[in-house]
């Protein structure tokens, strides 16, 4: 089973990422979970998402995991030490900061010796969607990393999961999504 | 008329979402509602579906749940199909109509998602809702996830309508756990789905002015017992039609649910009680535990209410020890499922030996390695031949051990 976490503050769109990329990987006939672990607190708190992918039915319902993969979506929350909880020295992390990784670990220091990719989700997000909702671009940047799916094939489900929203928004967030796929290192 | 809506052959949806559909399938006269976490998007969704043209019914905002289940009374007796969601709170609010629901005979469908309740306010899933129900005369169905959380919904018009129950009926799923957490599900399409419930067939209708009708009528002591009577036999008697459904719903679905369910319990010397999503996660434990050789299985009533106790005790009869697990605190004694089990038990002067957990509350998390613990606990039990562990345990709690004898 594959297990991702995501560290985001409420509103950035976690849930809804999480949940875009369940519905990508159930449209390959796999198995999926995503929910999020969150208080009554409003946005802007921190909170956590996640994903859970197989090839049989997921019958576990706690929250607890060792992700394979922790994606980072907030610059700030790069920053506290919880995103490294239960993790192991195999878990990749992908997160969202304007530093490139050598600075960033320099001060991120509970990543250091930790498989670690960075992208610029908020910047991207800004330039191309025009908001800084982090969630898609990082879908991109996963993408890449991960190699899970062929990226023409993301491309082909995610436009069909956002095709309720106005055709601007759609083209930003293919951009976007686009562009973190490249940008990522 | 409404229109068809597209749905994929596999669908991802959570519980909430589910439900949703499972009421917009059903094209429910009139929905009344109050919306509360962790339930509110399945009004939010339902009222989604009316407005984008998929209701042909009303949909009634009110000022609390009080009204809501009230208004929903209302809509019953004159002759409508009637459906709402809530939970916690919203629920405790109800309990007054709900027990006017089921002494009118009105099957009204609830989909609730189940969270704890105040005071300390949390908004997390734990069956202290779904315990305040329990002797309010309704039919209680427990889903563990989406899936069932949609399929139980549309079961549960057809099992309340039916003319030998004609009862109210609540579906049941943990908060957050299942209702917000997103999983395949295989709907039906929309006219399978109505064609499965079937057109609501009015019984006694308030509207029809032609053979007036008394809902809610006094009866003091010379009527009222027989009331009662006559609602419990209808509950006690409503297993075959909730049977034959579930049969039914396994033809046009080819998933099969049953009155009481098990996993691995056929060779089984030691058995674990429990309902809802930990029911699933326990799955795994059973598989592990396994590997380690003890036998050990599952047994989880899918109907609360009535209480299957027969059926239960026969499934548990060759079983040396068994833990009832409770997602709710128990306030002073030993839990209920734990109580519900024992005296099936009882009854067929069974003698395993029995314990009772604690786990969940206000959405503590419970794992397949806490569910383990139980297993290797109840398993000790089970060797030496009489209880060797406290009688009430608590999973997952902090602080020092608690336990009571």
């Amino acid at each position: 089973m594959l297990q991702i976490r995501w560290h985001s503050r409420a509103g950035q769109g976690a849930v809804t990422g999480a949940k875009a990329l369940a519905d990508v990987m159930a449209r390959t006939g796999k198995y999926v979970q995503a929910y999020s672990v969150y208080g009554a607190e409003k946005r802007g708190a921190p909170m956590t998402a996640y994903d859970k992918i197989d090839d049989k039915p997921i019958l576990d319902h706690s929250k607890w995991m060792t992700p394979d993969y922790v994606l980072v979506i907030d610059p700030s929350l790069v920053f506290q030490e919880e995103i490294v909880d239960n993790t192991t020295d195999d878990t990749i992390f992908i997160v969202t900061s304007h530093m490139d990784k050598e600075d960033l670990l320099s001060v991120a220091k509970h990543l250091q010796g930790k498989k670690v990719y960075v992208v610029d989700a908020i910047k991207i997000s800004q330039e191309e969607i025009g908001r800084a909702i982090p969630n898609t671009p990082m879908l991109g940047a996963f993408m890449k990393v991960s190699g899970i799916i062929p990226f023409e094939d993301f491309l082909v489900s995610i436009e069909d999961i956002l095709s309720k929203f106005p055709k601007k928004i759609i083209e930003g967030n293919l951009r976007a999504i686009k562009r973190a796929y490249e940008e990522v290192k | 008329m409404a229109e068809r809506y597209e749905l994929k052959q596999k669908e991802v949806w959570d519980g909430n979402m589910a439900a949703a559909h499972a009421l917009r399938q059903a094209q429910v006269d009139v929905v009344a509602a109050y919306p509360i976490t962790p339930s509110t998007p399945i009004v939010q969704n339902y009222a989604q579906f009316l407005a984008d043209g998929y209701v042909d019914g009303e949909f009634i905002m009110v000022e609390s749940e009080h009204s809501a289940m009230s208004a929903c009374v209302g809509a019953a007796a004159a002759g409508g199909r009637v459906a709402t969601a809530t939970s916690s709170q919203g629920y405790a609010l109800m309990v007054e109509v709900l027990y006017q629901a089921s002494g009118m005979r009105l099957p009204i469908v609830m989909t609730v998602v189940n969270r704890a309740l105040a005071s300390p306010l949390n908004i997390h899933g734990d069956h202290s809702d779904l315990y305040l129900g329990r002797d309010a005369g309704w039919i209680h169905i427990i889903a563990n996830n989406p899936q069932e959380a949609y399929d139980l919904t549309l079961c549960a018009f057809r099992i309340g309508e039916d003319e030998r129950v004609r009862l109210p009926v609540t579906t049941n799923q943990d908060g957050f756990l299942v209702s917000h957490t997103a999983q395949v599900v295989e709907p039906l399409q929309d006219e399978e789905a109505y064609k499965f419930i079937g057109e609501y067939k009015a019984l006694n209708p308030m509207l029809d002015t032609k053979n007036p009708v008394t809902y809610g009528a006094q009866t003091e002591e010379e009527w009222h017992f027989e009331h009662k009577a006559n609602q419990h036999k209808a509950l006690m008697e409503s297993f075959p039609v909730i049977e034959e459904v579930f049969n039914e719903f396994e033809k046009v679905s080819g998933r099969k649910y049953n009155v009481v369910e098990t996993y691995k319990l056929d060779d089984a010397d030691i058995a674990l009680v429990l309902m809802g999503s930990a029911y699933e996660t326990a799955m795994l434990a059973v598989d592990k535990a396994r590997e380690e050789g003890i036998k050990v299985g599952l047994l989880m009533p899918r109907v609360f209410r009535p209480f299957p106790y027969n059926e239960v005790a026969e499934k548990l009869k060759n079983v040396k020890a068994i833990a009832a697990l409770d997602r709710s605190a128990p306030m002073g004694t030993t839990g209920a499922l734990y109580n519900e089990v024992a005296g099936a038990l009882a009854a067929k002067g069974q003698s395993a030996i029995m314990t009772n957990y604690i786990y969940g509350l206000g959405g503590r998390d419970t794992t397949v390695e806490h569910i383990l613990e139980v297993i290797r606990e109840t398993e000790k039990n089970a060797k030496a031949g009489k209880r060797v562990t406290d009688l009430q345990g608590f999973i997952n709690l902090r602080g020092p051990k608690l336990s009571f004898n």
